[in-house]
């Protein structure tokens, strides 16, 4: 009989103002009795809407029957064959815009809770089972995969399972990319993205750091080297900033810069060199994923008030909502319908407010979303310590400017054949953020995985002829 | 890992090490970068190239002990390693078609003026140096600007060696006197190429300057490296680490610049402190 409760199981976690000053993870996670009833909720729908929405397309369904039959192994290997990085989805990916927005459960209440079956399946493996020891034959082909982000990570996964030789290059000291130098502690532990990069290197992938391809290496001398193909997942680049007065002041940096100092170089520890301001009042200007995960790591860090700088309203918040309410509870407050104008800074060049301008949505343009409209007259004083812009990335252009032939958009991204991720240099494909510009975690994997797959059709077709 | 195979100490703020990194020195380039990281909880510190041997895959830098990472790795010897060395990173500094250029050193910042006058040199170029101290102490690699330099100029503030004065009192006096440099190279303390920069504009001669803003990743991603430059009359921000880390000087706004590498004084002299008194234990 399936659990017809019009709820999830609400998701054990942290409490709020304890959390709120430590950069433990946030999220405890299912117990396995809860996993089970949550896993019964799921009415196993023959045309499995679900899976439409997950952009890996992991069989959703016989992951969660698996639950219900106790099965957790079972369940991991089902999900393992569409996503290399099970433990990390479960915690980053906008469940509620991908498969549980399909769900059945949700016309009448809320939909399964999906992301948190997931997590619970992946950290049970990662707990309980030694290893997946797959029986794979090599074929002795070489690809190697330019990032050790989301998008590389699954490129690289899913070509070792079919046999290819894969050297990932990481320009950071680290791999892991966004999922290490972005995503903080208390969201996803760096512990579970380290696991999930033992678990691809067991099934052979190599990976390099502190190799910046574009300038230690080229994309030519790859192919020098014997690779038959390359898939760029080299992620997002460079910060946007708003190009208003005030920004180069000291205490203003970009969500990209705040965050690298306190997640990839940790500089929450003590036992860190990397200095990091803290303290005082911190406004993040954005309402993206990136900028709550600033905020809530300034409101760790120490600082008295945090504060949400958004030009439209709560219904347009880009991010998850569970890291806006999780964000509300902890304490940081959201400003929104508010502009930046100008940064003021002190006597000796540190911010010491900004100055922003009341807004208001304006009519729906032909997309449907209402563009925000300053309100004259309305401007007034944020007094704060620390700016953090966080509007966005370009893509990185080390690689596109010593690849010749590599064919780029008006913003930078690479341009891609949309079914493949091939580039207008043959052999070389690419996804994620390189391509479309600051994304999500999990649409990097499916380009990841759309790459992988045409790779492999791409050498497989070169050695038949 | 990256051994150190050389270390000498130039004087006693100021150490040279060859440090073995294969695929970085068969691509370094004069002017260009690397970033490397003393140990599993250092700093990502960034270093303009003071020389390389692809040969023997090695690249040479000197580095200035300013706080607790650079006194960290000064504090390594020959044979042991350092955790990370990546590079080469920015953009090599631009030396086509130059016949007669005037290289302006200041401090430490002469290592990475040496190998942009050396590689002059070899192009057959007529390489002026002039190269500033404070006292005689801090003098280094006098011999080797005067093996890549017809003319060398070597300053101390306080005369204690060479003449005494600033660079800027020999490269204005050559500007007086006519000579037609095709660009003046200037690298060191920021102040020092914000007046190298105004000495050189009236005359109208290109001048280039090596930024050095605090970095992260150095890759183009985290953007703390950012400065302003005036294009076709418009402020730009531009990124050192991949825009750089040369730019013409005439459209860098330095007192932005000042200011902003002054972000966590307080925050260095606090480690280099603690660092100081750990090693004072350590002597103990």
């Amino acid at each position: 009989m399936p659990n017809m409760k019009t709820y999830k199981n609400p998701m054990p976690c942290q409490d709020a103002k304890a959390r709120a000053k430590n950069f433990n993870e946030v999220a405890l996670g299912y117990d396995k009795d809860t996993a089970i009833d949550e896993a019964l909720r799921c009415l196993n729908c023959k045309n499995m809407p679900c899976v439409s929405g997950c952009p890996v397309n992991i069989h959703i369904p016989a992951f969660i029957e698996k639950i219900k039959e106790c099965d957790f192994e079972g369940a991991y290997e089902i999900i393992s064959k569409s996503s290399s990085l099970p433990a990390v989805c479960g915690r980053v990916c906008p469940q509620e815009k991908q498969c549980e927005a399909k769900c059945v459960r949700g016309i009448k209440g809320e939909a399964v809770g999906i992301g948190r079956l997931e997590r619970f399946v992946a950290d049970w493996h990662n707990a309980h089972s030694s290893d997946l020891t797959l029986n794979i034959e090599p074929n002795n082909h070489k690809v190697a995969v330019i990032g050790s982000g989301p998008s590389g990570l699954t490129c690289a996964g899913d070509l070792a399972r079919k046999g290819y030789s894969v050297t990932v290059y990481e320009a950071l000291h680290t791999a892991g990319g966004v999922l290490v130098y972005g995503i903080p502690e208390f969201r996803l532990s760096k512990n579970i993205v380290k696991k999930e990069i033992e678990n691809l290197e067991k099934l052979g992938v190599e990976i390099v750091t502190n190799v910046i391809i574009g300038k230690t290496l080229t994309i030519d001398e790859l192919f020098k080297l014997g690779f038959e193909a390359v898939f760029i997942g080299s992620g997002a680049g460079l910060p946007k900033f708003m190009g208003i007065e005030g920004e180069a002041l000291k205490g203003v940096y970009s969500a990209n810069e705040f965050l690298t100092r306190s997640n990839l170089m940790k500089s929450y520890l003590s036992t860190s060199s990397t200095p990091i301001m803290k303290g005082g009042s911190v406004a993040v200007v954005g309402g993206g994923n990136v900028a709550m995960d600033a905020a809530r790591t300034a409101l760790r860090l120490g600082a008295d008030n945090v504060y949400i700088v958004y030009r439209r309203s709560m219904d347009e918040l880009p991010a998850r909502k569970e890291e806006v309410e999780h964000a509300i509870e902890e304490g940081v407050e959201f400003m929104l319908l508010n502009n930046p104008v100008e940064i003021l800074g002190d006597e000796n060049g540190f911010v010491k407010a900004m100055k922003c301008i009341k807004m208001e949505l304006g009519e729906p343009d032909e997309k449907g979303r209402r563009s925000p409209v300053p309100i004259k007259g309305s401007e007034f004083i944020l007094d704060t310590d620390t700016v953090i812009i966080s509007i966005g990335t370009s893509p990185n252009p080390l690689i596109k400017s010593t690849t010749e032939g590599l064919e780029v958009n008006k913003w930078g991204g690479i341009i891609i054949e949309e079914n493949s991720g091939l580039t207008s240099r043959e052999g070389v494909y690419a996804g994620g953020d390189a391509v479309t510009g600051a994304a999500t975690v999990i649409s990097a994997m499916g380009a990841g995985k759309t790459a992988a797959k045409a790779i492999d059709e791409y050498i497989k077709g070169k050695t038949v002829n | 890992m990256y051994e150190i195979v050389n270390k000498k100490v130039l004087n006693p703020f100021v150490t040279m090490m060859d440090i073995k990194a294969p695929l970085v020195a068969a691509k370094a380039q004069a002017g260009q970068f690397i970033i490397l990281r003393v140990d599993e909880n250092g700093e990502r510190i960034p270093l303009t190239v003071a020389g390389f041997n692809r040969e023997a895959g090695t690249v040479k830098i000197i580095f200035q002990t300013v706080g607790a990472s650079t006194l960290l790795l000064s504090k390594k010897e020959k044979g042991e390693y350092i955790e990370d060395f990546a590079g080469p990173l920015g953009v090599p500094t631009k030396t086509e078609n130059l016949k007669k250029v005037c290289i302006v050193g200041g401090g430490v910042g002469c290592a990475i003026a040496l190998p942009i006058a050396e590689k002059l040199k070899e192009q057959g170029c007529e390489v002026t140096s002039i190269i500033g101290f404070r006292n005689k102490d801090l003098v280094i690699l006098e011999d080797e600007f005067k093996a890549a330099s017809e003319k060398t100029f070597v300053m101390t503030d306080d005369g204690s060696y060479g003449e005494m004065g600033n660079v800027c009192i020999p490269l204005k006096n050559m500007l007086e006197n006519g000579e037609a440099f095709d660009e003046v190279i200037t690298i060191g303390p920021l102040v020092m190429m914000k007046f190298v920069v105004e000495a050189v504009r009236p005359y109208g001669i290109p001048c280039t300057v090596s930024m050095n803003p605090i970095m992260i990743d150095g890759t183009g991603m985290c953007g703390g490296c950012r400065l302003t430059v005036t294009e076709g009359g418009e402020r730009t921000i531009k990124f050192a680490c991949v825009d750089g880390p040369d730019f013409d000087g005439y459209c860098v706004d330095f007192d932005e610049a000042i200011s902003r590498n002054g972000m966590y004084k307080e925050f260095e002299k606090h480690a280099f402190e603690d660092s100081c008194n750990l090693l004072k234990k350590e002597a103990r």
